[in-house]
């Protein structure tokens, strides 16, 4: 048995645990519910020895224990499956096992290895060949050599980082099938996830975590999907926004039938039909990575749409690339600021025409209005850096975004695509991007907003089309829905299911 | 994390790094590199002193050492600023020798083949030649990286290689001079196939050419639309995605005009001071570019200043001969120049600061 009793970490400015208590059972499968940014991952990395708490104490068996590496947390059993992989792709299965085995002598004998992980595949149904090479193997099969690999360091606590978020169903399947034969041998497993359905079929208990707080343990037999969605969303909206519903009926963009591939190459969209309205916005919620990257990549025209058909302002553009969507007035504020949105390395006016250079007569730039119209446009919205020449990685979090901001609204758009605008900003910063996207709309500029915080979407949006697995799994009205019911539809049931039930 | 090495100072990553501060970081690293060269030199019972001012005096110490440092220097100048736009974008042109001799192969051309042409006519068709040969060979390796993301770095090596050999071909066997006593070069070229030099020197007028190419990339780099795109790509492929700029046709546009520069040093090479094609043209002149546009940070200015300071230890090296060096000392001196360069890059990133008690 594991207790960890009120852990408490913090980083700067954010306090990832506060005062977090769980409890595992030998035998059970524990999951650790919440959305991004709860505190799941903060909790697990301090019981693998990875981050040291700042408060709170951890007890294995009773006995209290301090991990200063997580090489003390390997020698207590406690073992973790990252999300991405620790392999070394050209080494074999067995000389992989063998990297990690840490009193390994100068002279080993690889085929004792090789029979020690028959011997572990076999007894928990891992079938792998121990002498294939890693990049031969898929990723659910990497993912079982993850798992021998703590079990042949002797891991008697397995904890794994969203498994199933890179497998297929059928790979998922199989994986809790061994894990359940584990639980059966007397191993206790957490299993870090967001996804309620696979939580609620394959566990024995689940903690929710929001906020960096514990909301609760549960019973899994005792608790439904709906209270889970509860307990992980459920807090009170402050609707200071002032937004006012309207309902807007003229068609700005139509997305027919659009389906895309991922950059791993997998369809991550698959048939994506909607209409986005002029003057709304529009909020599109779902769990990260579930395909709403790629609908904002593709209707901002990064990504190409693989089929289906996009018409703009009544016309097609399908085929159009970036620079025509940028054209056309599609203006696109990334998930990613420091890399796409903008150049960390350049300063802040040469980020600033990023997006007007072209606009400039002739082949030349000249920085000269370039650096007057920056200014113009840093005291308006009102963006605080120490010097316009210092490159923009010297800024903070929260400027930086109101700079990108800034220059995406001031090149007087149609349609503004906002991913995650709120995510990493201080309160203040949060508000101030919150005001300046409903203002927008006001003004008649639709707004496309993707998040993941159901607060944010629910007060801000005049429609919110949630997604899953790459498809569209309902449309809704935020003053006809609830929590729940965008929560369970996140979590991978339709509308029109929910309804009937 | 302990840093025993270290004691009681830490490193700490600094934002700020001043002008000031990255000229006084080269200059210490070059002067720390050449006492770390000095070094060998003592072992070889040698005075480094004595190497360093014989250096010295032979490449700046008289008009004639002077102008031979020029003549050394314009080729360097001209790989160097070729090589340095590609690694504005990040992309590693290690290819320079290979266009240089690829240019010269071109210009040779129309040299061997069009000698009754008039001058004016023909010299700017051997620039053209140069250029467009340059070019094309540096298009080769930029055409898989474009399309399927090939590590230019290695092709681009290894098309130097077939450049040198392919030279070497037609020197010893069509284009071989029959009246060459059987060495490998080319007939001379006709008065009308070379380039003018100043005076009694050996100085063409391509010095001309080099000063006009720096100050043309200085503004493209800093003044212009396609500049600024070289310099979004060169920073982060995917804001340039996401400005609309098209990474496949800047890839391409870069490493062709990279590696025409080049090819323009090479046909000036042949036309302006050798006179003739051979097998060696070039003692490393697109090797040691590379090392000139880092050290110069890429700063088309600073490139024509480090290629003075290089040419001027080529032409030192030349006279460590007589006592009882091998030139190619030097490539040990600018081997070890590179090194402490690179390793004082850190500094500008960087500080050592004493840790707080």
């Amino acid at each position: 048995m594991v207790e960890m009793r009120k852990i408490t970490k913090e980083f700067p400015g954010i306090l990832a645990n506060d005062q977090v208590s769980l409890v595992v059972n030998k035998g059970e499968i524990h999951a650790l519910l919440g959305e991004n940014g709860a505190g799941k991952s903060t909790l697990m990395s301090v019981l693998t020895g990875l981050y040291r708490p700042d408060g709170g104490e951890i007890f294995i068996e009773g006995k209290r224990v301090e991990f200063s590496s997580p090489k003390d947390a390997v020698k207590k059993g406690i073992g973790m499956v990252h999300q991405h992989f620790k392999l070394v792709q050209p080494f074999t299965v067995a000389e992989n096992i063998m990297l990690s085995i840490k009193e390994l002598k100068q002279i080993y004998n690889l085929k004792e290895i090789e029979r020690q992980i028959i011997g572990q595949s076999e007894a928990f149904g891992l079938s792998i060949d121990p002498k294939a090479k890693i990049w031969q193997l898929s990723v659910g099969e990497q993912q079982r050599v993850e798992i021998i690999k703590l079990l042949l360091l002797g891991a008697e606590f397995l904890i794994l980082d969203e498994p199933t978020a890179v497998l297929t169903p059928q790979e998922a399947k199989a994986l809790y099938t061994t894990l359940q034969k584990m639980a059966v041998s007397g191993k206790s497993i957490v299993i870090i996830s967001h996804k309620m359905n696979e939580v609620m079929e394959n566990t024995n208990s689940i903690t929710v975590l929001r906020d960096g707080r514990s909301i609760g343990t549960v019973q899994t037999k005792t608790t439904n999907e709906k209270e889970l969605a509860k307990m992980m969303v459920g807090r009170n909206i402050s609707s200071t926004t002032g937004k006012t519903l309207s309902a807007k009926t003229d068609i700005l963009m139509t997305l027919a039938n659009v389906s895309a591939l991922g950059d791993n190459g997998l369809l991550k969209l698959k048939n994506i039909s909607m209409d986005i309205y002029k003057g709304e916005i529009l909020g599109i919620a779902g769990v990260d990575g579930n395909g709403q990257k790629e609908l904002a990549e593709t209707v901002a025209g990064l990504r190409s749409a693989k089929q289906g058909a996009i018409s703009f302002c009544g016309k097609d553009c399908t085929k159009s690339g970036r620079k025509k969507r940028i054209n056309l007035g599609i203006s696109y504020v990334p998930e990613d600021r420091m890399t796409t949105g903008l150049v960390t390395e350049l300063n802040a006016y040469e980020n600033v025409a990023l997006k007007s250079y072209r606009k400039y007569p002739g082949p030349f730039i000249s920085w000269d209005k370039v650096k007057h119209d920056s200014e113009q446009l840093i005291e308006k919205f009102d963006v605080r850096l120490a010097s316009m020449s210092n490159p923009v990685k010297m800024m903070s979090g929260g400027n930086i975004q109101k700079l990108l901001l800034a220059r995406e609204i001031e090149s007087n758009p149609k349609l503004i695509i906002a991913v995650y605008p709120m995510r990493g900003l201080d309160i203040g910063a949060t508000d101030y991007v919150r005001r300046l996207l409903i203002g927008e709309s006001e003004k008649g500029i639709t707004v496309l907003l993707i998040s993941e915080d159901l607060e944010d979407i629910l007060s801000m949006t005049d429609r919110i089309i949630v997604m899953h697995g790459g498809e569209i799994m309902g449309v809704v009205k935020p003053n006809e829905t609830s929590r729940e019911e965008i929560g369970l539809m996140m979590a991978g049931k339709r509308k029109v299911d929910l309804h009937e039930a | 994390m302990k840093r025993k090495l270290l004691g009681s100072w830490e490193i700490k990553k600094t934002n700020t790094s001043s002008g000031l501060k990255k000229v006084v970081i080269s200059v210490t690293s070059i002067i720390l590199g050449l006492i770390f060269a000095g070094l060998f030199v003592l072992l070889t019972g040698k005075n480094p002193l004595e190497l360093y001012t014989e250096i010295v005096q032979s490449s700046v110490g008289s008009i004639y050492g002077l102008s031979e440092t020029i003549v050394e220097m314009i080729p360097l100048a001209l790989c160097s600023l070729g090589v340095s736009l590609a690694f504005r974008m990040q992309l590693w042109n290690i290819g320079a020798e290979g266009q240089f001799y690829m240019g010269a192969f071109g210009a040779t051309y129309f040299a061997l083949f069009f000698s009754g042409l008039p001058k004016l006519v023909l010299l700017p068709l051997m620039l053209l030649a140069g250029l467009i040969c340059g070019g094309l060979w540096a298009l080769i390796p930029a055409l898989p990286k474009a399309f399927w993301n090939v590590n230019e770095t290695i092709s681009s090596l290894l098309l130097n290689y077939v450049a040198y050999l392919w030279i070497a071909y037609l020197v010893y066997g069509p284009w071989k001079d029959p009246k060459g006593n059987n060495f490998p070069l080319t007939k001379p070229f006709s008065d009308n196939g070379t380039i003018p030099v100043f005076g009694n020197t050996r100085i063409s007028y391509a010095l001309f050419l080099m000063f006009i190419i720096a100050v043309i990339l200085f503004f493209i780099l800093k003044h212009s639309k396609w500049g600024y795109e070289i310099r979004v790509s060169g920073s982060s492929r995917k804001a340039a995605d996401y400005a609309g700029m098209s990474y496949i046709k800047n890839v391409l546009l870069v490493m062709f005009l990279s590696g025409s520069i080049s090819g323009i040093a090479g046909m000036a090479e042949v036309s302006g001071v050798l006179h003739r094609l051979q097998q060696t043209i070039s003692p490393g002149y697109g090797y040691t570019a590379i090392l000139i546009a880092l050290l110069a940070r890429l700063n088309p200015i600073s490139i024509l200043l480090v290629s003075f300071l290089m040419g001027g230890l080529l032409v030192g090296g030349y006279s460590l001969q007589t006592s009882g060096f091998p030139s190619s000392m030097v490539s040990m001196f600018q081997g070890s120049i590179l090194f402490f360069v690179l390793a004082g890059e850190m500094f500008n990133n960087y500080r050592l600061v004493r840790k707080k008690a």
